[in-house]
């Protein structure tokens, strides 16, 4: 799979290079900001881009605003956001466009080797990878209400949830048996009157537009 | 002075005393620095009184020019006179002294220069009036008092008798005793004319030195604000990037490494761990010193970056509309970020409610915790380095902590710096 890398460390760049050409990934292009990411993945088409999102000039948030240009320029390219701190309104306008192939993470994550390659992977794959900060900032906005009404272990699973992971990694997360998991996962639907839904995608989609439409 | 008695106090003022003959020096002296600004105006006439308009005008303007830049020399006399004549130290005026002789023609409006003005031109001449009256007391009063002599020492057959003599002499003696005394209330008069309107005004000097002090501390406060995002920015691109760099060759070689004895292991993945945690504390550090989001998207924003940190349910509400200047803004991100910690530390909480309104140009920052209670200002660091903070951008700080809670920190703002 190829893969673009937009980080403006040289240090950074070098290690996720090293990281994903030991793990398969083919590295197509590292750029050193916004304007370089754009113009490789306009030549490149990558499978998916790893953004950092404080770049030059304006060290603020580029890598936000370029992952919206590419969602709109070039959408089946999968965009995985890192940044050294999670914020949950740049969450919010990379989830306004579409909730597919995008990932928001700490860049602390990647020292998890493998958790990090996962959560890229799923993202290629036209998931979503949310950082847990992401995910509690989120919930924080919607506001006690309905989501007052879940246990703090249903709390804990619509977390895991929101951040990407399936009923075997959340049971494994949890150190529950699976079946455990469906069973509060229905009670989470039922208690935040979500219709019922086939598969992670969609069940993620639907976490997201109810933590999304609430704020 | 009060147990002065009369006859001390006459003697004091007798013709022969040393204050007399200062004072008298005094007084005369000013005469001439006093009659200067209107012998300006009025002498040019008395030399040639032009007839039509335009020459009028010319000599008006020209001898008003002139009383302009005769001001500050003439001032600068007069303080030297009070000084070397009274020990009178009449100070200067950096506003009117300072800069070059024609800024007085530049700063028409400036308090300083009419109050000058009005030394020179209105009772300085009122001054001098009673200066030429003293110098008068005394060169009459001297002469009649000599006339007695001057009669005697003449033969009795002249048309001069000795009656006449003899009142003017008393005269002449009342003279020269009573012109001491009108000496020592014109000094005193110039003294406090002086003083009153050549010296600084003491309140607008106050009110000067107040709005320059404000500016200074507005300046240090911006100054402080910049080097915290300066510091930010450098532990951002420098020892983060490092760490996390670090952190990820350690769990690159945690899973990629085989055939490593366990002990080795076992130190990569301590170190690992390690990496980790020191990248999660600097994380902290750094969001706590100046969060970038602030900068761009605002309070709201940052905010709910640092309520979700917090291990607790958090209630947050931020209505800040047009945004508060940056210097604000990080001020009171500040007093939320340290006092959920404290709610964290110290409170025992199980909820906080943050409240952040604009209303004018007041920006209200209310953290309530339903806790133990019992937080006192005096005790923590936390809670006087947050009012402190509050104080350097003239914020009002208040916190309500009875014993059994709840504790209230409330935090005033001005929105604007």
């Amino acid at each position: 799979m190829r893969v673009v890398i937009a980080e403006d460390s040289v240090l950074l760049r070098a290690g996720l290079t090293k990281l994903l050409e030991t793990s398969g990934f083919e590295v197509a292009a590292a750029a050193g900001d916004a304007e370089e990411l754009l113009a490789a993945v306009r030549e490149h088409r990558p499978d998916a881009a790893i953004v950092d999102v404080r770049m030059p000039p304006g060290f603020t948030d580029e890598g936000v605003r370029a992952a919206l240009v590419m969602r709109r320029e070039a959408p089946d390219v999968a965009v995985l956001l890192l940044s050294q701190y999670v914020e949950e309104r740049y969450a919010a306008d990379l989830l306004s466009s579409s909730t597919s192939g995008i990932g928001y993470l700490l860049k602390d994550r990647v020292a998890d080797v493998s958790a990090f390659l996962d959560a890229l992977r799923r993202v290629i794959a036209g998931g979503t990878a949310l950082d847990p900060e992401v995910v509690a900032q989120l919930l924080l906005r919607r506001g006690s209400d309905p989501l007052g009404r879940l246990t703090p272990r249903e709390r804990e699973v619509l977390s895991l949830m929101a951040e990407g992971r399936s009923n075997a990694g959340i049971a494994a997360a949890l150190v529950v048996s699976e079946s455990a998991v469906a069973k509060h996962i229905n009670n989470i639907f039922a208690k935040l009157d979500l219709p019922h839904a086939e598969g992670d995608h969609r069940r993620v989609l639907a976490v997201l537009r109810f933590l999304d439409g609430g704020t | 002075m009060a147990s002065v008695s009369p006859a001390r106090r006459a003697l004091a003022h007798a013709p022969w005393s040393a204050a007399a003959w200062r004072d008298t020096a005094f007084v005369a002296s000013g005469v001439p620095l006093q009659v200067a600004a209107w012998a300006i105006l009025t002498v040019p006439w008395m030399v040639w009184v032009p007839t039509r308009v335009t020459p009028v005008l010319v000599l008006t303007s020209a001898s008003a020019v002139l009383v302009l830049l005769a001001l500050r020399p003439l001032t600068s006399w007069q303080r030297e006179r009070c000084w070397a004549m009274l020990g009178l130290d009449v100070p200067r005026m950096p506003a009117f002294d300072d800069g070059r002789p024609w800024d007085a023609l530049r700063d028409l409006r400036s308090p300083e220069l009419w109050r000058v003005l009005r030394y020179h031109l209105v009772v300085g001449p009122l001054i001098a009036l009673g200066g030429i009256a003293v110098i008068a007391a005394w060169a009459a009063g001297l002469a009649c008092a000599a006339s007695a002599t001057f009669v005697w020492a003449l033969p009795p057959s002249s048309a001069l008798n000795s009656k006449p003599a003899a009142v003017l002499t008393g005269a002449g003696v009342l003279l020269v005793i009573a012109a001491p005394w009108a000496a020592a209330a014109v000094r005193r008069g110039d003294a406090r004319a002086a003083a009153a309107l050549l010296g600084p005004d003491r309140a607008r000097e106050l009110e000067r030195r107040v709005e320059d002090l404000a500016e200074k501390r507005a300046s240090v406060v911006d100054a402080a604000d910049l080097e915290r995002r300066r510091i930010e920015r450098d532990l951002h691109d420098g020892a983060q990037q490092r760490l996390v760099s670090l952190a990820l060759n350690l769990g690159l070689a945690r899973e990629t490494l085989t055939g490593v004895p366990d002990a080795a292991m076992r130190v990569i993945v301590e170190a690992h761990e390690e990496a980790k945690e020191a990248l999660a504390e600097l994380r902290g550090l750094i969001r706590g010193l100046h969060p970038a989001v602030l900068e761009d998207r605002g309070l709201d924003a940052a905010l709910s970056g640092v309520a979700a940190r917090v291990p607790l349910p958090v209630r947050l509400r931020v209505e800040v509309e047009p945004r508060a200047s940056s210097t604000v803004e990080a001020v009171a991100y500040f007093v939320v970020s340290e006092a959920l910690t404290n709610v964290v530390r110290h409170a025992r909480a199980s909820a906080v409610d943050i409240v952040v309104t604009r209303r004018g140009d007041v920006l209200h920052v209310v953290v309530t915790d339903d806790g133990r209670g019992g937080a006192d200002p005096a005790g923590g660091t936390g809670l006087t380095g947050l009012a402190r903070r509050v104080l350097s951008v003239d914020g009002a700080f208040r916190i309500t902590s009875p014993a059994g809670g709840p504790t209230t920190v409330t935090v005033e703002l001005p929105c604007a710096l």
